[in-house]
């Protein structure tokens, strides 16, 4: 055996690292939490690393998981060795390629970080609902419980595929395994090599597809001899666990680990038993150690070959004394008589037990979905169940239900920590660097030879703002626990304001360290804390330090960068390394983490790590009575739902509410995102009524809606707030009326990109603009009353407002308001935008990705009503289907607006009054026809409330059909360009009416940056980490190329008037259309307030053409393209010098971006003329423009 | 013809060479300028500022975003692959120095002398044959006097001047207020050569958006002017080398600021705006105007108009301003690109 060489990594690390060095070819599409294995693989090849045999790996990033698990099947049959990495909806997408691969017995190891699957909601966190899928596919199933068993097992999996042939899916918990950071001990190459029989390799190499040797697969075979030959394939499955058994006691013999099928911890004579696989059973496992310690004779069965699922071995696994068991499974399925553990369990019992033995009672549990924290204490519930005279046979344990009454009872003061552990629990902001720098701290704690390490890391799912907690163990042996800590000798809070909305003291135990960032000193910070802050420290008898850590960075030149500071305070309070030591080790994290990044990063950094010990104090706590009591999250005025539901989950208490709390199937009122008030702004935007020239481009471009505009009559100003803003607006048509920019300071996100579009500028001194930012604390309180006062005012009377410009357009109230998207977010306008047009009458099919995240993650929501109750009615089905889904609303529409009229025409002689001749001969187009419409429903029913009869009920319900519906379909490019182009196809040649919004990144954003076919030819993207070296796809001429659909490429920062005359012609268009925006990203790789001068650049250098095609100009003679920009003005170097992801290029290599940019240019070139071209054919003479 | 000059202590064939800039960007243009005959290649000013500006940028807008997101941990590819900072730089000067014959000078923009010192070790370290200083500074600061703002240059070019072994020109703005006794100094701080002058990027401004446009315009030979008569009166009171950047677009230019002083002659806007090729041009012609005036070597000429050795020293120093004025002439107005016509 040889010296194990550790590292501290997570689980998609541990596991990338054996699979990237034991496959040829890696095809992968990004899906979390798997992602960061193929990302992980990529970035390998692309640096040259080699596998075991030398060779490089082939990485291919594919357009779904289907083409991932297609081009697997391919490779391998073509006699590689071939890998892929996924989860959830990407597990379900591989399954038919699954059960070919198995039907045809290929070896073939895949990895599976477990994810749950979307049902009533999507869920990005882990359970087995995705594995267990996949039952039916003739897949062997290994489930690892842990960061090194997941590392292990990877090597186990692709040794035990080689040798009996039936293909792998190893899985493991996403997040919980996936993103544990942990030490491990690393197999080396030597191992690897030592564990892959060279023979099974030629072998199979030898059973590939070959034209020397040639032979057909994928047969059709016909009832006389499809069910013979399928049982032909029985003795490799029987031979499979056996396989399992061999790489098992290889990797004992390498490295000492042990590892069985079943395998059993416990007391020796235990007689109650959980079953249980994944990171849950090593909680179990922990806790019946724990317990039959302390006498009670209980066991775990931790179950890792899954399937085939070997009823001997299990059985013989359990201590004969066994009379009770429960199989514990993190899956749900509904209908059946148990989950499927469960049911494997009681099978393997039933066909293994001796006849006359007494059987022991088995119960089913469901635990953990969506990454439900499991506990000891939880596992504690669990065997006590089983000591009751009748227990449960199934139950849920970690909820309470008190809708059917499953769950168990939970003892929360249950605890199995030991107290050699060092336990840390630390609140941050996504943006501060907080998880990076804990990430370090446990490298650097991980690095000592005597102590272990683990880390895990909780996010919110706000892209800005977001709150994140880590939770950090250390200690003298393995650790374990795969639970969050709930017992913290260590607590930080590096955002002052978390105070006064989360509970972050909760974990602090008796005489724990607390560590605060907070603006104000050791003598002013006491009275500051809110009174529950205040008692904790005193009950607590917390030690109290405080740091003004933005001060320190900011004199430092980092921004807001407090991160190598406050670890540096951690490593100074917590004394879990000499202080000395701590510091220089924080600075050789830094320059591993940032060496790359240049000397002046370094220099900053150390500066700030050295200044932080002299800036950090101990904090004389004061008495309790000084503080102000937290303010309650959401105000008495939120309506039950809020009060009820989404606040508590906003206080972090969503675990305790109960399932009668909610919706069963996944309906939930809208609106909610203006009861979350998040106050993440350091400045917001400060409006000069004199200076402005009411453009409205502020609100126009505002990410959030946090800025607008109204006018109104000067009769509602008497009632304004002393300090609320107003001024005559200039408008011959609205003479008298009053005019307001207001800001919504708690919800706008400090982004500045209102400050940066705004025109204004002050003639005599340039520098100021109509909106300037300025510090929000200290405006907070008077922006909120004006901004209450502003929403109280009414909205103009659509009807009114004749013209519908960009200025008008903003008087609209928006029905997409304070969503969670990043600070600066380039798509949320455009869908403001279009809710502002059309949102009462809208029903929107939703995309997966940053637009269903933002558009639809709890707790809160975007998409909101206006005055009379009417929004955007929003779904979200799938990633790959979302044009399809959108199209099934049109056709409902259509339908149901048929089967309407048809009633209507039923009914007209008993309605009279020619009033069902005019709703049928309405057909509104603007709001003032669509308002009359609604007037003439509103009549209708009231007609025919007073009438009996089936048809007269019918046509009540389907009378709102009778105002026709405006069906949106968005998404972004990963949706449009790759993994959904097959459906957008479909539906642009479909003919039908609707409108697809395709918020184009060029990236996929919402899984971190993974190019797509909209990368642009030199983009620097995962999957493309030297520059993407082919051009984007052109979408909107294979669009323009149905002839059938209205196409439009449009960039608002660019040309707003084209945006709004694009998507205005888009929805009145009959047909389909498609609406291509260009959307500025954080994944492009500068200050997001610059994306709408970045929108410019693109269009003036001709990376970005604007344009409209409408298939309707050439009945008229004229060109169906208009090119709405003209030849580039600028190089297409201006424009890509100011983005990382061009930059990036230059930084590789200088040659090949200047080649990168020759090219591109060349291509931008290219497409001009070919639009130019484009734009002069089908025209008549006369109709040329 | 002999051509051959000595700058920097090195012994050139001629002293032609492209001046601090793009030109030498991609190797290619690198080797097409050899292949025309540069007698040496300088590159590009390596900003310390750029590169802290870029480092910085890239470090809060970009790692803030990682570690924020329970689905991106990050959103670029691992940061091993880039290469940030002098790297950049360095890893393009090895390259050129591979790639090419002739000496390689590299030039630099420091913020602090420490930084000055590390930069130009590196740069040394990485192959360059000599470095120029690029002190490239606008002294905004109304506390900041003139003594201050030379002190600073005389301690860095000392400093840097103990820092490497290579040779070291000092490029300078034509701002200084007594700028003959500062180049002494430059010379006493370890300066091997003068190179007059920079050009600075010139902000416009636009009066449509009211914001400051910076604008690198081209030059002409109306710029070459000021550099004569500056060189004219360096030459032969300092030790160092002198060389003339900025102006230089014909033979006649570049043979006037030989005779004026100068060991080297560069050229930017000249060779961007008729290509690599046309240094060759000026070269030949040079050799073709010497030949035919009867010169046996550049060297005869070089110096020939200098403060010390031309026929009327006046004219160069407090004379020149009023002499101009007296005989101005609309016809003698020089023409943008034209200046040698007009002259006549």
């Amino acid at each position: 055996m040889r010296s194990p060489e550790t590292a501290v990594l997570d689980g998609n690390d541990a596991v990338a690292s054996v699979a990237h060095r034991t496959n040829e070819v890696i095809a992968i599409y990004p899906i979390t939490p798997s992602s960061a294995m193929g990302e992980l693989s990529d970035e390998w090849s692309a640096a040259g690393k080699t596998n075991i045999w030398g060779a490089v790996p082939r990485v291919v990033e594919m357009q779904s998981e289907a083409g991932a698990a297609g081009a697997v099947h391919g490779a391998l049959q073509a006699g590689s060795l071939a890998t892929t990495f996924t989860a959830s909806q990407g597990l379900l997408l591989m399954i038919p390629n699954m059960y070919k691969i198995a039907g045809e017995l290929i070896p073939f190891a895949m990895h599976v970080a477990a994810r749950t699957v979307a049902t009533h909601a999507l869920s990005i966190f882990g359970d087995h609902s995705d594995v267990m899928a996949c039952r039916g596919t003739g897949f062997a199933m290994l489930a690892s419980s842990n960061v090194q068993e997941a590392h292990d097992f990877a090597a186990v999996a692709q040794a035990a595929t080689l040798s009996c042939r039936v293909p792998f899916l190893h899985f493991f918990d996403g997040f919980r395994t996936s993103h544990e950071i942990n030490k491990i001990f690393l197999l080396s190459d030597e191992d690897l090599a030592e564990m892959l029989d060279e023979n099974l390799i030629s072998a199979h190499r030898s059973r590939a597809l070959s034209p020397d040797r040639p032979s057909v697969r994928g047969t059709a075979q016909n009832p006389d001899v499809f069910f013979q030959a399928r049982e032909a394939s029985n003795p490799f499955y029987l031979a499979t666990p056996e396989a399992v058994e061999r790489a098992f006691r290889k990797i004992e013999e390498l490295t000492g680990r042990r590892y069985r099928a079943f395998d059993y911890a416990g007391h020796p004579e235990a007689e109650r038993v959980i079953v249980a696989m994944g990171s849950g059973a090593e909680t179990a496992r922990e806790t019946a150690l724990y317990l039959a310690a302390r006498g009670e004779k209980v066991g775990v069965v931790t179950v890792r070959l899954y399937r085939p699922f070997c009823a001997k071995a299990f059985a013989e696994s359990l201590p004969s004394t066994v009379r009770a068991i429960a199989a514990l499974d993190r899956t749900k399925e509904p209908g059946a008589v148990g989950e499927p553990l469960y049911l494997d369990v009681v099978a393997a019992l039933a066909e293994t037990l001796t006849p006359g033995a007494a059987a022991p009672l088995v119960v089913g549990g469901r635990y953990g979905l969506s990454s439900k924290e499991f506990t000891p204490a939880m596992v504690a519930a669990v065997f006590a169940e089983l000591t009751a005279k009748s227990p449960r046979r199934h139950f849920t344990v970690g909820i309470e239900d008190d809708v059917t009454h499953l769950s168990l009872r939970v003892d929360p003061s249950f605890d199995t920590e030991t107290e050699d552990v060092f336990r840390a629990v630390i609140y941050g902001l996504g943006s501060d660097g907080t998880v990076g720098a804990n990430k370090n701290t446990i490298k650097i704690i991980g690095d000592d030879p005597k102590r272990h390490a683990q880390g895990y890391f909780v996010y919110d799912s706000k892209k800005s703002g977001a709150v994140t907690i880590s939770h950090l163990r250390f200690g003298p042996r393995e650790i374990r626990a795969p639970y969050l800590i709930r017992r913290a000798g260590f607590v930080a809070c590096h955002q002052f304001d978390f105070l006064g909305r989360i509970d972050v003291l909760e974990a602090a135990e008796d005489g724990a360290d607390f560590l605060l960032n907070s603006p104000y000193g050791p003598d002013d910070v006491w009275d500051r804390l809110p009174r529950e802050v205040q008692e904790q420290i005193l009950e607590k008898k917390l030690m109290f330090y405080v740091i003004d850590a933005y001060r320190v960075a900011r004199e430092a030149g980092l921004g807001g960068r407090i991160n190598t500071i406050m670890q540096t305070c951690f490593f100074a309070i917590s004394c879990v390394l000499p202080s000395d030591d701590a510091a220089e080790r924080v600075k050789d994290t830094i320059r591993k983490s940032y060496g790359g990044k240049g000397g002046e990063v370094l220099k900053r950094n150390f500066a700030a790590v050295d200044a932080a010990l002299a800036n950090l104090s101990t904090v004389t706590p004061g008495r309790a009575e000084t503080g102000v009591p937290r303010q309650p999250l959401v105000p008495a005025i939120a309506p039950d739902f809020v009060q009820r539901v989404t606040a508590r989950i906003l206080a972090g208490e969503g675990d305790a509410l109960p399932v009668s709390a909610f919706p069963p199937d996944g309906v939930w009122p809208v609106g909610t995102s203006r009861w979350e008030k998040r106050n993440i702004a350091a400045e917001i935007p400060v409006w000069d009524e004199q200076l402005c020239i009411q453009c409205n481009k502020c609100a126009l471009i505002c990410p959030h809606a946090a800025i607008r505009a109204k006018v109104y009559e000067p009769r509602y100003l008497s009632a304004a707030p002393a300090t609320f803003k107003s001024v005559d607006f200039r408008a011959a048509d609205y003479a008298g009326h009053r005019y307001t920019i207001q800001v919504a300071p708690e919800d706008c996100t400090g982004c500045s990109l209102c400050v940066a579009f705004c025109p204004a500028k002050d003639k005599a001194n340039p520098r100021r603009k109509a909106i300037e930012m300025q510090p929000q604390r200290e405006l907070r309180e008077a922006e909120r009353a004006n901004f209450d006062f502003f929403l109280s005012l009414p909205d103009p009377d659509r009807a009114r407002l004749r013209q519908v410009d960009v200025k008008g357009s903003q008087f609209f109230a928006p029905l997409f308001e304070f969503s969670g998207a990043c600070a600066g977010c380039g798509e949320t306008p455009y869908i403001k935008l279009v809710t502002q047009l059309f949102g009462d009458r809208a029903l929107v099919a939703n995309a997966t990705g940053c637009s269903s995240i933002y558009g639809g993650n709890l707790p809160t929501t975007p998409y909101c009503t206006n005055e009379q109750g009417r929004g955007p009615a929003w779904a979200n089905s799938l990633f790959e289907d979302n044009a399809e889904f959108g199209l099934g609303f049109r056709l409902a529409v259509d339908a149901q607006a048929e089967h309407a009229r048809r009633l209507l025409i039923e009914l007209a002689p008993v309605l009279g009054n020619g009033l069902a001749e005019e709703i049928l001969e309405a057909k509104p187009a603007d709001d003032a026809a669509f308002a009359a419409q609604r007037d003439r429903i509103d009549a209708l029913r009231h007609k025919l409330a007073a009438v009996s009869g089936p048809e007269v009920r019918r046509l009540e319900i389907l009378a709102d059909a009778l105002v026709p519906k405006s069906v949106w379909i968005i998404g972004g490019d990963g949706w449009a360009y790759d993994i959904g182009f097959g459906g957008l196809d479909h539906v642009l040649a479909s003919g039908r009416d609707v409108n697809i919004l395709v918020l184009d990144t060029e990236v996929y954003s919402n899984t971190g940056g993974q190019q797509s076919k909209a990368t642009p030819f030199g983009a620097v993207a995962k999957f493309a980490s030297t520059g993407k070296r082919t051009p984007k796809k052109d979408l909107g001429l294979i669009a323009m190329s149905t002839g059938r659909a209205y196409v439009a490429r449009v960039a608002m920062g660019a040309r707003d008037h084209q945006t709004l005359k694009a998507i205005r012609e888009a929805e009145a268009f009959p047909g389909p259309s498609l609406i291509i925006a260009y959307s500025h990203c954080i994944a492009h790789g500068y200050d997001m307030a610059f994306g709408a001068e970045q929108q410019r650049l693109a269009v003036e250098s001709g990376a970005w053409p604007l344009y409209r095609f409408d298939p309707r100009r050439i009945d008229a003679g004229q060109a169906p393209l208009q090119l709405d920009s003209g030849p580039p003005k600028i190089k297409l170097e201006d424009y890509m010098r100011n983005e990382n992801r061009f930059r990036a290029l230059e930084r590789l290599g200088p040659d090949a971006y200047r080649q990168a940019l020759v090219e591109a240019q060349a291509e931008a070139a290219r497409r001009y003329e070919l639009y130019r071209y484009l734009a002069g054919y089908g025209a008549t003479t006369e109709g040329r423009p | 013809m002999d051509l051959s000059t000595t700058y920097l202590g090195f012994k050139l064939p001629h002293p032609l060479m492209p001046g601090a800039s793009p030109l030498v960007d991609d190797l290619d243009s690198a080797r097409r300028l050899e292949d025309s005959g540069a007698c040496a290649l300088v590159m590009r000013s390596l900003f310390e500022e750029q590169i802290v500006h870029d480092e910085m940028a890239q470090h809060i807008h970009l790692d803030a975003f990682g570690n924020s997101n329970a689905e991106a941990i990050s959103y670029f590819p691992g940061p091993s692959a880039f290469v940030l900072g002098p790297e950049e730089y360095l890893e393009h000067l090895m390259r050129l120095k591979a790639a090419v014959r002739v000496p390689v000078f590299a030039s630099l923009n420091g913020t602090t002398p420490d930084s000055w010192m590390e930069y130009a070790r590196l740069i040394e370290q990485a192959g360059a044959d000599a470095l120029e200083l690029n002190f490239y500074y606008f002294p905004t600061d109304p506390a900041e006097n003139a003594d201050d703002v030379e002190r600073r240059c005389l301690a860095i070019v000392g400093a840097v001047r103990e820092a490497i072994g290579i040779p070291m020109a000092v490029k300078l703005s034509p701002f200084y207020s007594a700028l003959v006794n500062f180049a002494t100094n430059l010379e006493r701080s370890g300066a091997d050569g003068l190179v007059l002058f920079n050009r600075f990027y010139q902000p416009d401004i636009d009066v449509e958006e009211l914001e400051v446009v910076p604008r690198l315009r081209f030059s002409d030979s109306s710029e070459l002017l000021l550099r004569l008569r500056w060189i004219a009166i360096l030459s032969g009171r300092v030790g160092t080398s002198l060389a003339v950047t900025g102006g230089v677009h014909t033979p006649l230019d570049a043979l006037k600021a030989v005779m004026a002083g100068a060991h080297a002659v560069q050229m930017v806007s000249g060779l961007i705006a008729r290509g690599p090729g046309y240094l060759g041009v000026v070269r030949n012609e040079i050799a073709r105007w010497l030949e035919s005036h009867g010169y046996d070597s550049l060297a005869q000429a070089q110096g020939s108009m200098s403060l010390k050795r031309c026929p009327d020293p006046g004219a160069l120093e407090r004379a020149n301003y009023m002499k101009i004025l007296q005989s101005w002439r609309v016809t003698s107005v020089a023409s943008p690109g034209e200046p040698e016509r007009s002259k006549r």
